[in-house]
């Protein structure tokens, strides 16, 4: 921007014309505040990037493993696959046959303790893996196949590198055989890393290599679906009663007052009410996405319903004064030019109380949706639980290998606020562009 | 549609007789005992000092005072021999009646075809498309503003200039086929020779309808009325033909106003 005050300050103010900064007393001054306040703003604005920038960083570094995960591919001997065709691909003791082939690929392991530590480099699903993998291959021949199991949490961190060997040669829980196993294995090319699709389609498990959101992401999305249809119709609805049509009397004021204030109560005691009426006298079930939706939908109200009167008010008197004139009634008023003026700023406000809705945890406490939840919900019945609530109770679990998955629902969670934000920008676009 | 085949014994009919009329703001007396007879299909220019309630009379004979908190009118308004005051009355039929023209420009932000095309739509007067679209031009016909918009009548109306608004704001009246059109000072906002072209469109227009007019401009009022009605401060003067108020005015404060000793 070309400002003509800085080239004029640099000169003397003897040989400066009569229209320079210092021919008239106090506007240096009045242009150095100016500076002031502009290098004040810009160091704030500075200040909360950078805090952002961290924020995402750290969280981004920590959680991208999340979205990574360790195989490991085993070989499949011969005798084995014999075993498999011998009691049918289907009804064959999988169980016993991953062990085998573990014990197979390492053939010097003896004693049960080191047995056992063997067995605990792959998933707990390991079995059902081999299952499936065979009878995608339908082998006809007892050919050796190779069967690729998801690794343990502790293989996983290992090979991430997120848990540091110690002197022992232990690696987190990894004890020194099995870390020396681990090394054979990615030695021999046996260990792969590859993108963690379970992590989106798995739901909620007790072994941090299968745990995944999907459980959470569907409950989040059913608790706002609820949330979003009754906050907007509601908020929406009592907005225009308010500001449209209902008399301004002390009774009104009574309740503009109290919407005001119950924007400003703590989240957590929308919980404990909606604990007691949905819960408690309505009796519907516990930990269901309908009663947190309903729950954060009390909450989310005052937020519309204040966006909504503001964006009401700001309406001009002329356009509701040319409608009156034509003849119009005020519900017509209201309904073919008011409402849809004020509707990107409803739509604004009610992204807004949407997005506080998602990253809500306290009130869907009270309620019961903290459970743990190894099905995603499949309405709005069913049990569920929230993304947030899931950061909640993963933060919270033992298993360091939860921490990565902690963060990564993290980066699930802003990403799904970052859509948010670019859905309002795009609807207030489209229903602003006509004017 | 009002018949529209003029018969000269009406031509000096009165279509509005106001009575004893005041009006007060949450108890502060804007207006006070108004009698005022208003001609059927001539030009009432309203003139004044500002703040006089020039605004506030023409408000309250179509009731677009009933939509400001705390504002009383008391006496009679007759539209035909009608008290619009009367609790029979709704506030919806008379408007349609008695269209208004507002002081700004106040398109709505919609095409040019549904501005005009709104109180048609909402009153039933168009069964089908193009019944409405032959309402929209004529109505944009008559506000000559047809020839220069009618390419582009899915423009929004807010795009026309401050004159060309007018005008569409004018048509936008005229297309629910209003007997009686209240403005308040249509020109105020524009310029010269927008004002002008809205002058001449008065001139036109007045012999369908009875127009009442605020101005500020006595010289407005002498070229397109041909009543005149002087307020002044909450009081109505003096009325009668626009020639008399201004070449012969009875009243002191009249010839004071007139002669730009007072306003
Ligand atoms: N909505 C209102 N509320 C309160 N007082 C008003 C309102 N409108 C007008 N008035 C008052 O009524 C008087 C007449 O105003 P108005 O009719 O607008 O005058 P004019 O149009 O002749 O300039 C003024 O004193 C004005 O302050
Ligand atoms: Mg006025």
């Amino acid at each position: 921007m070309y400002n003509p005050m800085y080239k004029s300050e640099k000169k003397p103010d003897n040989t400066a014309s009569k229209l320079s900064t210092g021919s008239l007393p106090g506007v240096a001054k009045r242009h150095r505040s100016e500076r002031m306040f502009k290098a004040t703003g810009l160091i704030a604005i500075a200040g909360g990037l950078l805090f952002l920038l961290f924020v995402l960083v750290s969280i981004g570094i920590s959680g991208i493993g999340a979205f990574k995960k360790t195989y490991i591919n085993l070989p499949v001997p011969s005798t084995i696959m014999q075993q498999v065709l011998d009691s049918g691909i289907d009804d064959a003791d999988y169980y016993s046959l991953n062990r085998k082939a573990l014990r197979e690929r390492f053939p010097d392991i003896s004693g049960r303790r080191d047995k056992r530590a063997l067995y605990r480099l792959v998933s707990a699903i390991a079995e059902f893996e081999m299952k499936d993998q065979v009878v995608e291959l339908a082998p006809t021949t007892n050919a050796p196949i190779t069967i690729k199991f998801t690794a343990s949490d502790d293989v996983d961190m290992y090979i991430k590198g997120t848990v540091d060997v110690a002197e022992s040669g232990a690696a987190g829980r990894l004890n020194a055989k099995q870390v020396d196993l681990v090394n054979t294995l990615k030695q021999a090319g046996a260990i792969e890393v590859g993108f963690n699709w379970g992590f989106f389609t798995n739901s909620d498990s007790r072994d941090p290599e299968l745990a995944g959101i999907k459980g959470a992401f569907m409950g989040s999305l059913f608790t706002l679906l609820v949330c979003l249809v009754l906050s907007f119709v509601v908020g929406v609805m009592s907005a225009i009663y308010l500001e449209e049509f209902a008399r301004k009397n002390k009774f009104t004021s009574f309740i503009e007052v109290n919407i005001n204030n119950l924007a400003a109560v703590p989240s957590i005691v929308y919980g404990l009410l909606g604990l007691a009426i949905f819960l408690g006298f309505f009796g519907m079930p516990r930990s269901a996405s309908l009663v947190g939706g309903l729950t954060l939908a009390l909450m989310t109200l005052p937020t519309i319903i204040i966006a909504s009167r503001i964006s009401l008010q700001s309406v001009p008197l002329s356009i509701r004064e040319a409608a009156y004139g034509l003849g119009a009634t005020q519900v017509q008023m209201v309904f073919h030019h008011v409402f849809p003026l004020a509707l990107p700023g409803m739509l604004t406000g009610t992204i807004i109380g949407m997005a506080r809705a998602l990253g809500e945890t306290a009130p869907l406490l009270m309620i019961g949706m903290v459970a743990f939840i190894a099905d995603a919900p499949s309405n709005i019945m069913d049990p569920a639980t929230t993304l947030p609530v899931q950061v909640y109770l993963w933060a919270d679990s033992p298993e360091r290998a939860f921490m990565e998955k902690t963060s990564g629902a993290i980066l699930v969670l802003i990403a799904t606020l970052i859509a948010f934000n670019l859905v309002a920008v795009v609807l207030r676009k489209k229903f602003e562009k006509r004017w | 549609m009002q018949n529209e085949t003029e018969k000269s014994t009406e031509k000096t009919a009165i279509k509005i007789q106001a009575k004893n009329v005041g009006v007060s703001y949450s108890g502060m007396v804007a207006l006070k005992d108004v009698q005022i007879d208003i001609t059927e299909r001539k030009v009432t220019a309203l003139i004044g000092p500002s703040g006089c309630g020039k605004t506030t009379f023409l408000r309250t004979m179509n009731r677009m005072n009933d939509i400001i908190e705390g504002c009383e009118v008391t006496g009679e308004i007759l539209l035909d021999g009608e008290d619009i005051y009367d609790t029979q009355v709704d506030p919806v039929v008379l408007r349609r009646r008695v269209g208004m023209v507002f002081q700004k420009p106040n398109p709505f932000p919609k095409s040019i075809f549904d501005n005009v095309a709104y109180g048609p739509k909402i009153h039933g007067l168009a069964d089908k498309k193009d019944e409405l679209e032959y309402i929209v031009e004529k109505s944009l016909k008559r506000a000559g503003l047809f020839d220069e918009v009618k390419d582009r009548l899915n423009a929004p109306g807010t795009s026309l200039s401050g004159g060309q608004q007018q005008r569409l704001c004018i048509a936008r009246a005229i297309a629910v086929s209003p007997e009686v059109i209240l403005m308040d000072e249509p020109c105020s906002a524009l310029d010269p020779i927008a004002t002008a072209r809205i002058e001449e469109l008065i001139d036109e227009i007045k012999e369908r309808y009875t127009i009442v007019m605020v101005t500020h401009s006595m010289q407005q009022a002498a070229r397109v009325s041909q009543q005149t009605a002087f307020f002044h401060l909450g009081e109505l003067v003096e009325q009668g033909e626009t020639e008399t108020i201004f070449t012969n005015p009875r009243d002191p404060r009249t010839e004071a106003y007139v002669t730009g000793r007072i306003g």
